[in-house]
């Protein structure tokens, strides 16, 4: 591609566009990270560079509440993440591994559902139905329906692992007397791990951002940390939520370099 | 994210074929019990009669939906005419998700054609940043988005100090902010399917064209939008759907007088407003646009499948 006259791929403009497409995306975020390190009990004024909102948040006098709140928040997200990532395990399986069947297509479909129904939908649906069963609304509820929507965040990172990989190993094995049992555990998910790890990570992400549905089924008093910054956010922005917020912030990007690092050792192999 | 491996890997095999409703089992079970059930319970409480401290009577009603589309008068007994403030609030979500998708798709396109045509190992990078605000929390990214807007803050000191303007822009409360929170919310969804289509078209395409004389802009209007035109529509339903829907970016960013479907649903289950079944119906008409959108763009999808081949 040497012999052009002149470069049909560039447009003018086109450059200037993205790093104002980034801008956008980061201006937001360094802002609040900037001014979680402000001083001032205010807002508005940027009175020097200081760690006291942080310490405020671990110590100050909202700190139980958030305290509570965090520890909901990742219990629920861990063990969300794990459950809804095993059962997309076994689902990928099924579906990449297990022929053509008459219910494959609507087992996708159901698979899909959470991503296609609007999230204040499966809010009001999935409230309707612990209220009309009569299950009390607490951290428990919440878990039930993080562990069901965090299911297709989990599932589509594995099958598309899955699909990548070349089912000759697990003939191989089986060739070799291996059970189809040993086949799977021995072979196939060791090298599903990669796509495993991030279907994890990913679910743990968006279990752990949730709001919408959280704030529909939580019982009165029990918080997740959205729903606590939710309501923080409601009384005004304070400093000490900026604090938090840069923190959850560090947290995600710190996620996100970890699925990075998977997903490329993942090629190298 | 799921590391690009989707395509060019084998064909679906039978391995665990006797197995599989066994391995399926836990994902119907829960989907099934957790999602699709309530969704149909959902669209049963929508027919029933309201109880005014929340919750319903098990009464069929078609009140609901009547409350929703028809003007009956206070005491219910007028003629009917057709209520407007609810199909008001629908009609402004649907403008407010089209214009944050028309805007994520100005900002997105070019973002997306320019990072698919750097060279790969720069790629991966311009990706990367795209997708890292998607792993922020979207409740503290509506919150920074607040916080950048409102009329003593950072944005409007900056552009006062530089002397840009002379008294604050008003942003926060309107529908302009709403518009660019979901932008923000939903920019990575524009920009990772149209990168994806972009990376796949052939630019021999773009270089028969300039040897016919085609301008740049004739090239991109005529060959390159026509060939990446699947990522660029998955990406407006990508945009599009959500926005329609949102509750945080009207909630923080729009204030009382910017409502959307969202926070009239949301109203009905926490407020003091209080009225489930109609709530249950609001949520069945947004659910409904939803899968009209989605049934249309499958069968588009299926459509231009079988016309490549």
């Amino acid at each position: 591609m040497t012999r052009q006259r002149y470069d049909i791929k560039s447009y003018p403009g086109f450059l200037q566009i993205t790093l104002l497409c980034l801008f956008v995306l980061y201006a937001p975020l360094i802002v609040v990270a900037v001014y979680s390190l402000n001083a001032s009990a205010s807002i508005a004024v940027w009175e020097g560079f200081s760690f006291r909102w942080y310490v405020d948040v671990f110590t100050g006098p909202e700190s139980a509440k958030f305290k509570t709140a965090a520890r909901n928040s990742f219990v629920i997200a861990i063990i969300a993440a794990s459950v809804a990532t095993a059962i997309a395990t076994l689902a990928a399986t099924a579906m990449v591994r297990g022929g053509k069947f008459r219910l494959r297509a609507w087992s996708f479909g159901l698979i899909s559902l959470p991503l296609m129904v609007p999230e204040i939908v499966t809010a009001v649906a999935t409230l309707i139905f612990f209220n009309s069963i009569g299950f009390d609304r607490g951290l428990l509820t919440i878990l039930l329906a993080h562990i069901a929507f965090c299911i297709p965040f989990a599932y589509l990172p594995i099958s598309a692992r899955m699909q990548g990989i070349e089912d000759s190993y697990e003939q191989a094995a089986q060739d070799l007397y291996a059970t189809k049992r040993q086949a799977f555990t021995k072979i196939l998910l060791p090298l599903m791990l990669p796509g495993i790890i991030s279907g994890f990570l990913l679910a743990f992400i968006i279990s752990l951002d949730d709001f919408i549905i959280t704030n529909f089924v939580k019982g009165a008093g029990v918080e997740t940390l959205p729903t606590a910054i939710f309501g923080a956010v409601k009384q005004g922005i304070k400093p000490n939520i900026m604090a938090i917020s840069t923190m959850l912030l560090g947290f995600s990007v710190l996620m996100v370099l970890i699925s990075y690092l998977v997903s490329r050792t993942d090629k190298t192999s | 994210m799921a590391g690009g491996a989707t395509s060019g890997g084998n064909a679906v095999t039978d391995t665990y074929k006797e197995a599989r409703n066994w391995l399926l089992l836990p994902a119907w079970g829960t989907l099934g019990i957790m999602v699709l059930a309530p969704v149909l319970l959902m669209l049963v409480y929508s027919f029933l009669t309201k109880e005014f401290r929340g919750g319903v009577i098990w009464e069929f009603s078609l009140a609901a939906y009547d409350q929703f589309f028809f003007d009956r008068g206070l005491f219910g007994d007028d003629p009917a005419k057709i209520e407007w403030t609810y199909i008001a609030i629908f009609w402004r979500s649907i403008w407010q998700a089209g214009a944050a998708t028309v805007l994520s798709l100005l900002i997105g396109f070019p973002t997306a054609y320019f990072i698919a045509t750097r060279p790969e190992k720069q790629r991966v990078i311009w990706v990367f940043l795209i997708t890292i605000p998607y792993w922020v929390n979207l409740l503290i990214r509506t919150v920074s988005m607040r916080f950048l807007l409102r009329d003593e803050g950072p944005l409007n000191s900056f552009l006062m100090t530089t002397g840009l303007v002379d008294s604050p822009i008003h942003m926060i409360n309107t529908n302009f902010a709403v518009q660019v929170g979901l932008f923000y919310s939903y920019l990575p969804f524009m920009v990772l399917p149209i990168y994806a289509a972009v990376e796949r078209y052939n630019f021999t395409l773009s270089e028969a064209a300039a040897d016919l004389y085609a301008n740049k802009w004739i090239t991109l209007r005529h060959i390159v939008l026509p060939a990446v035109k699947p990522g660029v529509v998955a990406g407006c339903i990508l945009v599009f759907v959500p926005s329609l829907g949102s509750f945080l970016a009207p909630d923080l960013l729009g204030g009382a007088k910017n409502f959307m479907i969202g926070s009239l649903i949301e109203e009905q289950f926490k407020g003091n407003a209080g009225n489930w079944p109609f709530g249950a119906a609001a949520s069945m008409i947004l659910l409904t646009m939803v899968l009209i959108i989605l049934v249309i763009y499958a069968r588009a999808q299926a459509r231009s499948d079988k016309e490549a081949g």
